[in-house]
């Protein structure tokens, strides 16, 4: 790989505390030298990218996709979920184990980082916290984590039963990961395809109350009191009640370490949206109400929400073309997740561009203990996403690099877009302007 | 991580959920809230001008055009009377069923429906058992698709056959329906609510013509955001109260199909919710007895109130045919300048 200049960007870098015009030296995969613009040194034979009018940030952390490889590849492949997470200006992404096989193992998380997977951005496997995530025996953590796992987690399914949540809570704390919960209770779930609620009723399916999400998290909390461990590290994923807010809120106030993710769909997107049966806009946990979607902006901009998540969920357009109680939950999110921060926390929330990005960068890097991501600071990796601000682009799924299609957010207005995506000082992704 | 307590509500303009698609046909029935009060006029008056032409000019009216029925579950009436509304206007017919046709096999509802097409059907009488199964056809095939019932969602037409039969009994003589139409009248609405897609059209349709529908029944079978439906929508769990105050009561079956592992103490059930001759001559003896059909004697309701003088049952059903024809008629000729739209 060359090595690489930035030139005349603005830096942005929430976890070093730089905001400033600053021209950036990548060399050998890594940051190698930051300087006001034009006083670099040392930098013949760089390759120059003119940055003049751009932010230059830390490449974007999605601690939540789906990128279907091992099983399936229909709708998805680490070479196609990557290349969606480049487009989007991600260079990291932690991959859920709801796979085929399920990803419980050290060889299926070795093949998943398997250079032969052709992976544009570095992908992190997050692994089952049980064996085949049917929720009855934890895995050996310490294997996994040694293998790359970055968490464990039974995505998709939740971990039903106290004691194996209290397990596998005390045993990831021993080597230092944390337990990624898919907060549902599926015993209130059972049949649900939508948000219990005024609309569910309105259009004759069977809803799934947010207590349903609300208790597991209350549950998950309580055990993580138990354990009186300060090692005890509770990650509740896409976050989609204002009730599950709360108790993370009261868990943080009582000092505890629990921590939560909220994805785009639900922060923008109430179970209206669903419309006359959108299976793009079915996903689990699933669109809820207005009051909880108002929630979980307040909690962004309060700060209790510590990462903005995706959840990439893709799925072939066959399999989302059925009867909406019968169509698989979730859609994509990669491409989208920025030009919908911008837009609407950005833009319209007036919530800082460095703490907008914090949420997409260094906040999930801190979360996940990934070393030297999240922040440009020199030493770190060369991990950077360079976007226009002031851009406004309308997505067009027809031109997505995702293997699938299901997004609600097709036509769109978007704010910034990413014209280089860098991954470890390799140009991953080069936008239009 | 922060803990700061939530600050006051940030007044956003946050994304609108956008305007609905549907219907991409104009000749689609796919909910009773997709007509207009002039539409329902026009259906009901087109409905009596059909029932009463002769049958052998009623013949050309479609004559020789295709129609498939696409029934995923079993139905006697609302099949029979869509197929003898659709024969009665000359067109051709042909039933597809879950269980004699390539369905079996794994083929999809919109693979089912492009094929239909392919052979040349020029709308599709659809009944399933998922909710939203009709605008799924309708958006994959873009051909008039008429309601025939969806899951727990919808059941359009009978939503029109029981306001004829309504007006027929409550408003003789009154042909055409405005906002007052049904003014001071209630109609109770009994029992498995939650299950049922004729309550739901009955809902969204009669409330829009003055009425106050009234809906009974046990928690389990009907939750109390049923009420938040909308306007004209109230909930009574007293059998005999909402009864007092009803002009027509209109009781359901109980969908064992759809019950879903849901426990009910029929006993019970029969207990409070079973309309008997001696409640609706206490409570109720001047209201109209509906019901939808099928009719399970003894359970929902006695014998004897569904043959008696106060039941309207046989005539929604007749009331079927009619409306049927004239939804039909609108289904393959709404594209055609000069006929009713």
């Amino acid at each position: 790989m060359s090595d690489l200049v930035i030139r005349g960007g603005h830096l942005l870098d929430p976890a070093a505390g730089v905001d400033a015009p600053k021209d950036i030296f990548l060399k050998a995969g890594r940051v190698a030298d930051i300087a006001a613009p034009g006083k670099l040194k040392g930098t013949n034979g760089a390759e120059t990218i003119d940055a003049a009018g751009l932010t230059v940030a830390p490449g974007l952390i999605d601690m939540h996709v789906h990128l279907r490889e091992p099983g399936f590849a229909h709708k998805e492949t680490i070479v196609s979920g990557t290349a969606c997470a480049a487009a989007g200006g991600f260079t990291c992404v932690a991959a859920m184990p709801n796979t085929k096989p399920v990803n419980d193992s050290v060889e299926t998380t070795r093949w998943m980082l398997s250079p032969d997977r052709g992976a544009l951005v570095r992908v992190f496997p997050i692994a089952a916290a049980t064996r085949g995530s049917k929720g009855e025996a934890i895995n050996d953590y310490a294997a996994l984590k040694s293998a790359g796992a970055i968490a464990v987690s039974d995505d998709g399914l939740p971990i039903l039963k106290d004691g194996i949540m209290r397990e596998a809570l005390a045993a990831a704390a021993r080597v230092g990961l944390c337990v990624i919960q898919h907060a549902e209770d599926t015993r209130m779930t059972a049949g649900g395809s939508m948000n219990q609620g005024p609309a569910s009723f309105r259009l004759g399916l069977r809803g799934m109350p947010a207590e349903a999400e609300t208790s597991i998290v209350e549950r998950d909390i309580r055990l993580v009191s138990e354990l009186r461990d300060a090692r005890v590290h509770l990650h509740v994923a896409h976050l989609s009640t204002a009730g599950a807010l709360a108790a993370v809120r009261q868990a943080r106030r009582n000092g505890l370490r629990v921590t939560c993710e909220v994805a785009p769909h639900h922060f923008l997107l109430t179970d209206e949206h669903v419309g006359f049966y959108n299976t793009n806009a079915k996903m689990c946990p699933p669109l809820r109400s207005a009051a909880d979607r108002d929630a979980l902006i307040e909690g962004i901009l309060d700060g209790v929400v510590d990462a903005i998540a995706t959840d990439h969920a893709p799925h072939a357009q066959y399999e989302k073309e059925v009867e909406f109680q019968s169509a698989p939950n979730g859609i994509l999110g990669l491409e989208t997740a920025l030009g919908l921060s911008l837009r609407w926390l950005h833009k319209e929330a007036k919530l800082p561009l460095g703490r907008v990005l914090s949420l997409l960068s260094a906040q999930p890097a801190a979360l996940l203990g990934m070393k030297g991501r999240g922040t440009l600071a020199v030493g770190s990796f060369a991990d950077v996403v360079i976007f226009d601000p002031k851009a406004e682009w309308t997505y067009k799924v027809s031109e997505t690099c995702s293997k699938s299609k299901n997004t609600p957010f097709d036509g769109w207005p978007m704010l910034g877009k990413v014209r280089w995506t860098i991954s470890e000082g390799r140009i991953a992704f080069t936008g239009q302007t | 991580m922060t803990t700061a307590a939530p600050t006051l509500r940030r007044q956003l303009s946050l994304p609108q959920a956008p305007p609905s698609p549907f219907p991409y046909h104009q000749g689609s029935l796919l909910s009773v809230q997709d007509l207009s009060l002039d539409q329902i006029n026009r259906l009901l008056a087109r409905a009596t001008e059909l029932e009463t032409m002769d049958p052998i000019e009623r013949d050309r009216i479609l004559f020789k055009r295709r129609i498939a029925l696409l029934f995923y579950e079993p139905s006697t009436r609302t099949r029979t009377s869509f197929e003898l509304a659709a024969k009665g206007l000359g067109a051709d017919t042909t039933l597809v069923s879950n269980l004699s046709s390539s369905i079996d096999k794994g083929e999809s509802l919109k693979d089912t429906g492009l094929t239909l097409r392919a052979l040349g059907a020029e709308a599709i009488i659809l009944r399933h058992n998922s909710s939203g199964a009709a605008w799924l056809l309708e958006e994959a095939t873009r051909l008039p698709v008429l309601n025939a019932g969806d899951g727990m969602h919808e059941h359009p037409t009978q939503a029109l056959l029981d306001l004829r039969t309504l007006l027929q009994k409550l408003r003789p003589g009154v042909t055409t329906v405005d906002q007052q139409t049904l003014e001071g009248v209630t109609i109770t609405i009994v029992g498995d609510i939650f299950h049922s897609r004729v309550a739901r059209s009955n809902m969204f349709l009669l409330p829009r013509l003055g009425a106050t529908v009234v809906l009974c029944g046990p928690r389990e079978l009907l939750p109390d955001l049923a009420a938040k439906t909308g306007p004209g929508i109230e909930i009574e769990r007293d059998f005999a109260s909402a009864l007092r105050r009803s002009q027509a009561v209109m009781m359901l079956r109980l969908q064992a199909e759809r019950l879903a592992g849901l426990q009910l103490d029929i006993d019970d059930y029969r207990e409070s919710y079973q309309l008997t001759g001696p409640r609706l001559a206490s409570f109720a003896p001047d209201a109209i007895v509906l019901h939808p059909g099928p009719v399970i004697r003894g359970l929902e309701i006695t014998a004897g109130v569904a043959d008696g003088f106060q039941s309207a049952i046989l005539d929604q059903v007749h009331n079927g045919v009619a409306i049927r024809m004239a939804v039909v008629e609108r289904a393959l000729n709404a594209a055609k300048k000069g006929t009713p739209a």
